[in-house]
This record gives C-alpha cells, sequence and structure tokens, in this order.
C-alpha cells in the first residue's frame, strides 16, 4: 500500500499552476466560512446551553445583518465566477499555432493519430512546452478525456467534434482516464500521456514500432475513395473544388451559407444531401458505413492541408523567409 | 351538503381545492408536452427541409378532419357541463356520450393514419425508409427523427385521449345516476378542463406537425 | 361524517392489515411510506455497502466491472427516486401538514393513497428490474449509451421511474393545494411554520420539474424498445439534447432533496434554542428563491459536455447566484442560537450536525460552479462527496433529526436518548470519514464510476470505506432502539419538547382527525419565549 497522501496531483501543464491557485483561493474562501460556522455553532451550543445563566434575550431580524451577509456571499460568489470564467475561456481558445492531433474514442480505449500518420492507442506521446490540441469524436456512446495532471477535461461526443487544448510542462508519463461512464470496462478505458522532450518526441515520430502501421495517409484516403474523380479544378467538376475551402463560407443551395468548419466537411461527406453548395447538384453519395472516423479525420486533415492556388505561393513565401 | 368530504369545512373550500388542484396538474401537463415541443423545436431549426419533407408526408385533409371532430368533442363537453349545472340530467348523459363518439372517432381517424403510415415504412426503426421522397436533398435520417418526434408527440396525446374516455365513461354512467346537480358538479366541471387542455395540445400539435413548410 | 370512538388515537382506532393499506388518513400513509422507505433505504445502502468493499483495494478483484456497474446504479436510482426525494415529504410532510396547518387531512386523502400504491408499483417495478438482470446505464440514463448500447433492462427501469414520478406530482399538487385552501383561521402566511414553506417550495419544484424527467425516460424507452428514436446520433439526433431534458429535472431535484431537510431543521433550531427563527422572512423567502433558481441552473451539470461556451458562462453565474439564498438560510439558523437556550437532545445533534454538513456541501458546490475548477473535478469523486454531503449529510441528517423530534408525536413513546445522542454523533463522524477523503481523491483526479482505480488512490478509499462501515453501524442502530421503543418506550405526552406548533397542541399519538375541535390561531410561529429557560415536566394532557 502507498501511504502517502498527496493533496494536488502533478502539475504538468501550465493550466494546472493557474487552476491550482484559483482552487487554494476557493479553498481559503470556504474554508473561512466553514470555520466560522462551525465556530459559531459550537460556542453558542456551549456557551448557551440551557442552565447557564447567560443574558438571552435577543433580536429576531436585523436587516443590516440580513443585507450584508446577502451581499457579502454574492461579490465572493461574482470574484469566483470571474476568476473561473477567464481562465475557462482561455482554456478553449487554443494557439494558432498548435499542434493538431486527433482522437477517437469507443468502447473502450483512446485510438490517436499525429500529423505525421504516426498512430497510437491509449497512450499519447507530446513534446515539452509545444501546445497540443486535440479534435476528438466517438464512434459509439459519450467518452470524456481526461488528464489530471493537465487539469483540462472535455467530453468525446459521437457525431460532432470536440476540441480541447493544452501545453504540457514537465516530461513524465501522467494518467489518461475516460471521464464519462461509457460501459462495462469503463474503469480500463485510459492510459497514459506521455510527455517527451521535443527530441525524444521526434525520434519518436521517426521510429515505427512492428505493431503501429500508420494505415493510408488521408491524401491516399481521397485517391482511394475516389474524391478527385468529382471535386478537381477542371471546369467540367461534378463537385466544388476544395483547395482553400476550409475556414471559408460556403453559399449554400437554396440560400444562406455555411462555414466550412471540420463538423461541415464531416457532415458533408456523411450526409451530402443536407447542405448541398449553391451552383452544384445532389449527386454525391453518403460514405456513411465506408470511411470511419479514424479515416474522416485524416481526410479532414488532408482537405485542410489543401490551400487554394493563390494562397498557397504568398503562404509558401512566408514560411520561407 | 352529503357531497362534502368530512376534512372540508364547505363546499367553497372543497371546490377551491378541486380547481387549484386541476389547474397545478394541468400545469405538469404543460412541461410535459413542453419536453417533447422542445426536442421539436431544436430539430426543426437543425433540419428545416427534413422536417418539411416529413410533414409533406402527412395529410392535410385527414388532419383537418380529425382537428375539426376534436373541437366539435370540446364543445359539446362544455354543453354537457351547461346542461348538468341546469340540471338537466339527460341532456348531459347525452353530450357526454357525443363527446365520446366525437373522441373515439378522433382515434379512429389516428389509427388509420398509423396504419397508412407503418405501410409506407414511415414508422421510425428498422424498416424506416423515404421511399418517394418530395425534396430529394433531405437526408432520411433527419425525415426519421421528424417521424420519432410525430409518434412520440401524437402517441402521447391519444394516451391522453384515451384516459380521457375513460373518465368520461364513468362520469356518464355517475351522472346518469343523478351524481351530479346544479350545486355540485365539480368532477364534471374538472374533466371538462383536461379534455380541453388535450384539445389545446392538438392544436399545436396540428400546424407543427401537418401544415409546415 | 364517520363517527370516530372518542379517546382513540389514529394508531388504535383500527387494526388489521385492511385498515392500514386502505387507509385515507394522512398519518396512516405516511407510515406506510416510513416503511417502505426504511425498505428501500437498506436495499441501497446494502449495494453501497457491496461497491465500498470493492474499492477497499485497487484492482477489481472482488467484484466484476458489470456487477459493479449495476450496483452503482442500483444505489443511485433506489437512494434519489425511492428514498431521497420521498423521505421528509412524503412520510413527514403527509404526517405533519395538515397538522401544522390545523386541519384534518390532506386536500385529496384518496389521490394520497393512490400516491402510496402508485410509488409501490413503480418501486416495485423497478425492484424487478434490478433484479432480473440489473441496470448499468447510471442514474443519469445518459444516450447514445442507455438507448443503444446498454445491454440491460433499461426499459423496465425507465417505466418504474415514470411511474414514480407520479406519485411525486401527485404529492405535490396535494400540498399546495392543502397550504392554500385549508389553513386554520388566523393562519396567515407569515405565521405558517418554516416546515410548511419549505414544503410549499418543494412541491413547486416536484409539480413543474418531474414532468420533463418523466417525458425524457419515457423518450429513452420508446427509443430502445420500439425504435422511436430521437436522439439517436445516427440519424442526426443530439447527444446532449437527453441531457438538457434530464437536468432540468433533476438538478432541481438536488432541492427537493434538500429543502424539505432545511424546514425540519427550522422547527429543530427555534424548539432547542427556544427562541423564535431569526429573520423568518428571509429564510422563507429564500426557500422559494432555491426552487425559482433551481430551474435555471441545470447547465452547469454541463460544463464539459460539449455545451457552447455562452452557455457555460450563463449557467455558471446562476448556479453562483444559488450560493445567497443557501448562505442567507445558514446565517439565520447560526443566528438563532445566539442568547438561545440550547438543549443538547438528539434531534438538535442532528439539526446542528445539519447545518455543518450542508455548509460544507453548499460551498464545495461553488467549485463545481466555478467553471475552470469544475473542468478539472466534473465526474470525478470531488463532485461524489459533494453531493454525498448535500444530500446524505444534508437531507438524511435532517430525516433523523425530524424522525427523532416527531417520533413521540408520530407514535406517542419516547425513545432512549443516550442511544439516540450516541447514534448521531457515530453518523456524524461515519458521514466525514466516509466522504471528505472523497474531496481530496477528487482534486487528485479519481473519476467516479471506476471499478478498479490506480495504486496512489489507496489510502484515501481505505479511510472511506472505514468511514462507511462507521456510518452503516450508526444508521442501523436508530433502527433498533426505535422499534424497541414502540413497546418499552416512556409515554411521551402530547408535547415532550414544549415545542410551540399546532402539532403539539393535540394529544400523541393525534386523533383521526387530528384535533377534537379546529384550532385557533393567535400568534406567530415559534413563538417561544426566552424566560422557557427552566423546563417543568409538561402538565399530562392525554
Amino acid at each position: 500500500m502507498n501511504t502517502g497522501i498527496q493533496f494536488f496531483p502533478d502539475q504538468a501543464s501550465d493550466f494546472a499552476l493557474r487552476v491550482d491557485l484559483l482552487y487554494v483561493f476557493l479553498l481559503a474562501v470556504t474554508g473561512f466560512f466553514t470555520l466560522l460556522i462551525a465556530g459559531l455553532i459550537l460556542f453558542f451550543a456551549v456557551y448557551y446551553r440551557r442552565r447557564q445563566g447567560r443574558e438571552r434575550t435577543a433580536a429576531r431580524e436585523n436587516m443590516l445583518l440580513e443585507v450584508v451577509w446577502s451581499i457579502v456571499p454574492l461579490v465572493l460568489a461574482l470574484s469566483m465566477f470571474s476568476w473561473g470564467a477567464w481562465l475557462f475561456l482561455e482554456m478553449h481558445d487554443a494557439p494558432a499555432d498548435a499542434e493538431e492531433i486527433n482522437v477517437v474514442g469507443k468502447q473502450w480505449m483512446w485510438k490517436i493519430q499525429h500529423p505525421g500518420g504516426r498512430r497510437e492507442i491509449n497512450q499519447l506521446h507530446i513534446p515539452v512546452g509545444r501546445a497540443v490540441k486535440l479534435r476528438m469524436i466517438s464512434e459509439d456512446v459519450i467518452h470524456s478525456f481526461y488528464v489530471p495532471a493537465f487539469r483540462v477535461k472535455q467530453d468525446v461526443l459521437p457525431g460532432r467534434y470536440t476540441t480541447m487544448w493544452f501545453r504540457p510542462t514537465r516530461e513524465g508519463a501522467y494518467h489518461l482516464f475516460c471521464a464519462e461512464y461509457c460501459g462495462a470496462s469503463h474503469a480500463q478505458m485510459g492510459g497514459q500521456v506521455i510527455v517527451m522532450s521535443e527530441r525524444d518526441y521526434a525520434d519518436w515520430l521517426a521510429r515505427r514500432s512492428p505493431d503501429q502501421t500508420t494505415g493510408p495517409s488521408g491524401e491516399a484516403l481521397f485517391h482511394q475513395f475516389r474524391c478527385h474523380t468529382c471535386h478537381h479544378e477542371g471546369s467540367d467538376a461534378r463537385g466544388p473544388s476544395l483547395r482553400g475551402l476550409y475556414g471559408g463560407a460556403v453559399p449554400l443551395d437554396g440560400g444562406g451559407t455555411a462555414v466550412a468548419d471540420e463538423d461541415y466537411l464531416r457532415e458533408s461527406v456523411y450526409e451530402p444531401q443536407s447542405k448541398v453548395v449553391a451552383g452544384y447538384r445532389p449527386l454525391m453519395p453518403t460514405y456513411h458505413g465506408q470511411i470511419g472516423e479514424e479515416q474522416m479525420l485524416r481526410l479532414i486533415a488532408y482537405i485542410k492541408s489543401l490551400e487554394s492556388p493563390s494562397e498557397s505561393k504568398s503562404s509558401s513565401e512566408v514560411s520561407q523567409p | 351538503m352529503s357531497h362534502v368530504a368530512h376534512h372540508f369545512d364547505d363546499a367553497q373550500q372543497q371546490l377551491d381545492a378541486a380547481t387549484i388542484g386541476m389547474w397545478l396538474f394541468l400545469a405538469t401537463e404543460v412541461l410535459f408536452f413542453g419536453g417533447m415541443f422542445l426536442a421539436y423545436t431544436v430539430y426543426r431549426t437543425q433540419y428545416p427541409a427534413a422536417f418539411e419533407e416529413g410533414s409533406a408526408h402527412l395529410s392535410v385533409p385527414i388532419g383537418t378532419t380529425n382537428t375539426a371532430i376534436l373541437l366539435t368533442s370540446s364543445l359539446s363537453m362544455a354543453l354537457a357541463i351547461h346542461a348538468a349545472r341546469r340540471n338537466r340530467r339527460w341532456l348531459s348523459v347525452a353530450l357526454l356520450g357525443a363527446t365520446m363518439l366525437l373522441g373515439a372517432a378522433f382515434l379512429g381517424v389516428k389509427a388509420f393514419e398509423y396504419a397508412d403510415k407503418f405501410e409506407h415504412h414511415l414508422v421510425p426503426g428498422r424498416h424506416f425508409a423515404l421511399e418517394h421522397p418530395h425534396n430529394p436533398d433531405v437526408s432520411p435520417g433527419h425525415v426519421e427523427l421528424f417521424y420519432g418526434l410525430y409518434f412520440a408527440m401524437t402517441g402521447m396525446h391519444a394516451l391522453h385521449m384515451v384516459i380521457g374516455l375513460g373518465v368520461l365513461a364513468v362520469l356518464a354512467v355517475m351522472t346518469g345516476r343523478g351524481a351530479f346537480s346544479a350545486e355540485y358538479h365539480t368532477p364534471l366541471e374538472m374533466t371538462g378542463l383536461y379534455w380541453h387542455f388535450v384539445d389545446m395540445v392538438w392544436v399545436f400539435l396540428f400546424p407543427l406537425l401537418y401544415l409546415i413548410g | 361524517m364517520i363517527s370516530v370512538p372518542s379517546g382513540k388515537n389514529y394508531l388504535d382506532v383500527a387494526y388489521g392489515a385492511r385498515s392500514w393499506l386502505l387507509s385515507l388518513d394522512h398519518k396512516r400513509i405516511a407510515i406506510l411510506y416510513m416503511i417502505s422507505i426504511t425498505f428501500y433505504f437498506l436495499v441501497g445502502g446494502a449495494a453501497a455497502v457491496l461497491f465500498r468493499l470493492e474499492l477497499m483495494t485497487p484492482p477489481g478483484d472482488l467484484l466484476i466491472s458489470e456487477t459493479y456497474n449495476k450496483l452503482f446504479t442500483l444505489h443511485g436510482v433506489i437512494m434519489i427516486f425511492f428514498f431521497l426525494i420521498p423521505a421528509v415529504p412524503a412520510v413527514l410532510g403527509n404526517f405533519l401538514l395538515p397538522l401544522m396547518l390545523g386541519a384534518r387531512d390532506l386536500a385529496f386523502p384518496r389521490l394520497n393513497l393512490a400516491s402510496w400504491y402508485i410509488f409501490m408499483i413503480g418501486g416495485l417495478i423497478s425492484m424487478w428490474a434490478l433484479v432480473t438482470g440489473g441496470v448499468d446505464t447510471g442514474w443519469t440514463f445518459y444516450t447514445p449509451y442507455s438507448t443503444a448500447y446498454a445491454n440491460s433492462n433499461v426499459i423496465l427501469m425507465a417505466v418504474g421511474i415514470f411511474i414514480t414520478g407520479f406519485s411525486s406530482i401527485l404529492t405535490g399538487i396535494n400540498f399546495i393545494v392543502t397550504t392554500h385552501t385549508m389553513r386554520a383561521p388566523g393562519l396567515t402566511w407569515f405565521r405558517l411554520p418554516l416546515f410548511v414553506w419549505a414544503h410549499y417550495a418543494t412541491s413547486i419544484i416536484m409539480v413543474l420539474g418531474t414532468p420533463v424527467l418523466a417525458i425524457a425516460i419515457l423518450l429513452v424507452a420508446l427509443e430502445r424498445g420500439l425504435g422511436i428514436g430521437i436522439f439517436d446520433p445516427a440519424l442526426g439526433g443530439d447527444p446532449l439534447l437527453f441531457q438538457h431534458l434530464f437536468w432540468f429535472y433533476s438538478h432541481p431535484a438536488v432541492y427537493i432533496m434538500i429543502l424539505p431537510g432545511m424546514g425540519v431543521v427550522s422547527e429543530i433550531i427555534t424548539c432547542f434554542a427556544r427562541k423564535r427563527v431569526f429573520g423568518y422572512k428571509f429564510i422563507a423567502f429564500s426557500s422559494l428563491a432555491i426552487a425559482v433558481l433551481g430551474f435555471l441552473v441545470w447547465g452547469h451539470h454541463m460544463f464539459v459536455s460539449g455545451q457552447s461556451v455562452l452557455a457555460g458562462l450563463v449557467f455558471s453565474v446562476l448556479s453562483m447566484l444559488v450560493a445567497v439564498p443557501s448562505a442567507v438560510k445558514v446565517f439565520n439558523w447560526t443566528a438563532t442560537l445566539y442568547k438561545g437556550s440550547i438543549a443538547w437532545d438528539t434531534p438538535m445533534l442532528y439539526g446542528l450536525g445539519f447545518i455543518g454538513l450542508f455548509t460544507l456541501g453548499g460551498l464545495t458546490g461553488l467549485f463545481l460552479a466555478t467553471l475552470a475548477v469544475d473542468v478539472h473535478v466534473h465526474d470525478t469523486y470531488f463532485v461524489v462527496a459533494h453531493f454525498h454531503y448535500i444530500m446524505v449529510g444534508g437531507m438524511v441528517m435532517a430525516y433523523l433529526g425530524g424522525i427523532h423530534f416527531w417520533w413521540p408525536k408520530i407514535t406517542g413513546r419516547m425513545y432512549s436518548e443516550w442511544w439516540g445522542k450516541f447514534s448521531a454523533v457515530l453518523v456524524f463522524f461515519g458521514f466525514n470519514l466516509t466522504f471528505f477523503p472523497q474531496f481530496v481523491l477528487g482534486y487528485l483526479g479519481m473519476p467516479r464510476r471506476y471499478h478498479a482505480y490506480p495504486e496512489e488512490f489507496h489510502v484515501l478509499n481505505v479511510m472511506s470505506s472505514a468511514g462507511a462501515s462507521i456510518l452503516g453501524i450508526g444508521y442501523l442502530i436508530p433502527l433498533i432502539y426505535l422499534l424497541l421503543s414502540l413497546r418499552f418506550g416512556k409515554k411521551a405526552g402530547a408535547n415532550p419538547w414544549q415545542a410551540k406548533g399546532l402539532e403539539w397542541q393535540t394529544p400523541s399519538p393525534p386523533p383521526p382527525h387530528n384535533f377534537e375541535t379546529t384550532p385557533v390561531v393567535d400568534e406567530p410561529a415559534y413563538n417561544y419565549s426566552p424566560d422557557d429557560n427552566e423546563i417543568t415536566p409538561p402538565p399530562e394532557s392525554a
């Protein structure tokens, strides 16, 4: 039996320290009030115990007191809200340069895909000091990706992407848990997050263990499913070009626009009829049952990498100063 | 005063209690259906075209007929209470009977509609198929959601009708035996409130399910 | 009008199973509820014993995971729907509301009996679901796990809970109508005992919240059984829609589980401090404020669910507001003690324990309402500890306090004061040893609903299990001495605590129609005088 008792988990991300600080503030406030109430109750119960011969005439109400003990908790609670909300908003806005890693949850494992194509199960290798953004989806029920040492958690839903981000600050191996009850082996649905130095991470990415195949890349899938036969640059293309599509607004058939984010791309492959691009006919068949969630994430990553012809030039200039 | 239960002081107190109680019960009913109306609103906003498609497979003439039947039954219910207030026992019984007939007619039409949907594979589940879509662009899954809501909402409504018919049958017998009079007919009044409420629900369901698009 | 032999009380007016099972007397129906919920409590408690044993060691060695999952589901469903929600309202509320109002019965006695039958039918169907294969969804029934993936008796359980919901609704309607129409002459709204105010607020939640749970759970059953699905993500259904519907009821349900307890404590504190309650109107209106705010904060269960950031912010700030009426109550109770004349009888020990544990439970709620902290502790043992402090530390303490306070009224007998105090203290310490370590576990990151866990959580889990065994004994002792008191207890007399309130002005046990003559009220609630300092033995009124 491990006999030491900790009160804080490892602090291994830059959120960890900040969440702990807020937690300590909450502990201080609640500790103060718990001791105050408990102390007063004990004191009154002893001091004013029957047959103690104390003075026993007291007011039945006091407006000033009522106002004070309404306002003080209100102010404290709102300060907790503000601090918590501020930090929460930062937890939602991933920096633009964050490394995007895809996560697919299913009963009862986490399947992870790195940008280079390397895949792993129930382990997440990441470099220290670099922001990492996870794009997550479930193949079955709701799961929740939880790394206590980073103080982050996000539910992973079927049918819709959710994201989370963090910046690990300390090398080491940390618990990865599924926090949303998901069935028989819920407690086994976890593993480790392994934070490595940049160099070890690069080595690890390059290494190919025998049981870890990278699988076809997004580009290979694009050709395998013959997406390019319709989505090409020619004037006779039956589908819209996908170059530079990501992040822009798409005019829809029948009016309105949609933002071409990951959820839109996914929906357009699985439910091609639901948001048809203006000027095109609804010819595309659904790929439900043919393209799994993991392949979908790779396909989307590939589509995102397709820059529009004009942009690709300028961005290559930027990247090569 | 024999109709005043032992724990009440007088008839007025008893009537007040019954009235407040019934309105509270109707409040719970509003929230019960409210949950489904919320789900309807969420999905209709998300998939407007699919909801129009689903609605297009429902027959407006049949829905309109049923609406007329139900509104008429509300009228006969109101008249039955009016007759009881004037001590016209047998007229009251007859009108309660008419209300029940109309209610049963509504359910009969509903059953016919359900059978028709079953035949056309519009009942959600493994056999669901959107066979002759008016708008080929919609995803069948979203239309299936529409029909999930259609059956849940109209099914719950029909269940309320069935319960209402049962209560009306008991009341008709009681009225026939002279249980109610101008002084005391609270159960009739309360059942009237319930019956009108069930009508009201239909008045919302009909346009939301049949008349969109 | 039924003629009653004078001098008979509600217990000896008739004998035999029929006279109980068909009784329309709110006091007898309260006893039926008391026996039923005690049974359910023992069943739910037995499940807790089993999984606390499993959690003594890190690996899942005693129970396989499927069994463990069914046990915590059983524990949650039974304790919430069949013990905590009916505990104070259906037992103490049923017994006391008409007495406190000076009425002969609840407004709808037949409906009241029907509520009990509905409760039992729902309960037995749920028990049937639990013994014939069990249910493994957790008491929250999240879709799509519950609709498409769970291999257990979800439909039967859903039907059981759906039916039981009507029992709550009908009880709520009965209480509201009774409070509105059946108050004794002179008993104005602001002379009502705070127990009545608390039950009024609770009833509002029962009436408005329960139907939403009913429809949500029914839709789960329809989707699972008939495929008439509206939550199915494969069709484009929203997996969060169920959570919204579920928590719209189930968060207010937490207040169903605590408000009546607050009412009990207001009665106990005033009686054993011999003082008028401090800030009567503030306590009364804070009950209503909690009931109203309670309907606006459900989204704080979903901060990491994928709901929008804006929704998270709104639900967070609204949840923070609940702190105010809760704090107002705690401060007012504490101020009531000031310059009181305090007796340490068993009910008072429970009452004081309630304030302490509720304070800690309420304050830890602030951690969960604080967005960034909730991201870390959501779905960990921190949450488990928090709601047990509210529901067990709060509601169960209040229920036991209330049972001890009104036992002489209900049965006409006094129980052993020494054993009463002993078990009150035992429950308090056992409770804290069980659940305080869980706060620490939660912050360390141990997720809930895990039947196996990493080595470093071992010590705290052992402490928790040790506490649970003490707590279990603390709960069993009252069962024994209260039953013994029925035969061996001293006769209590009409008013053993010299308490105010109409229920104490009629003999113990009360006559079938509560009062020989309708009482008239001409004084405010809790009109205790500070000179009641020295208690003289009460003149036997019976």
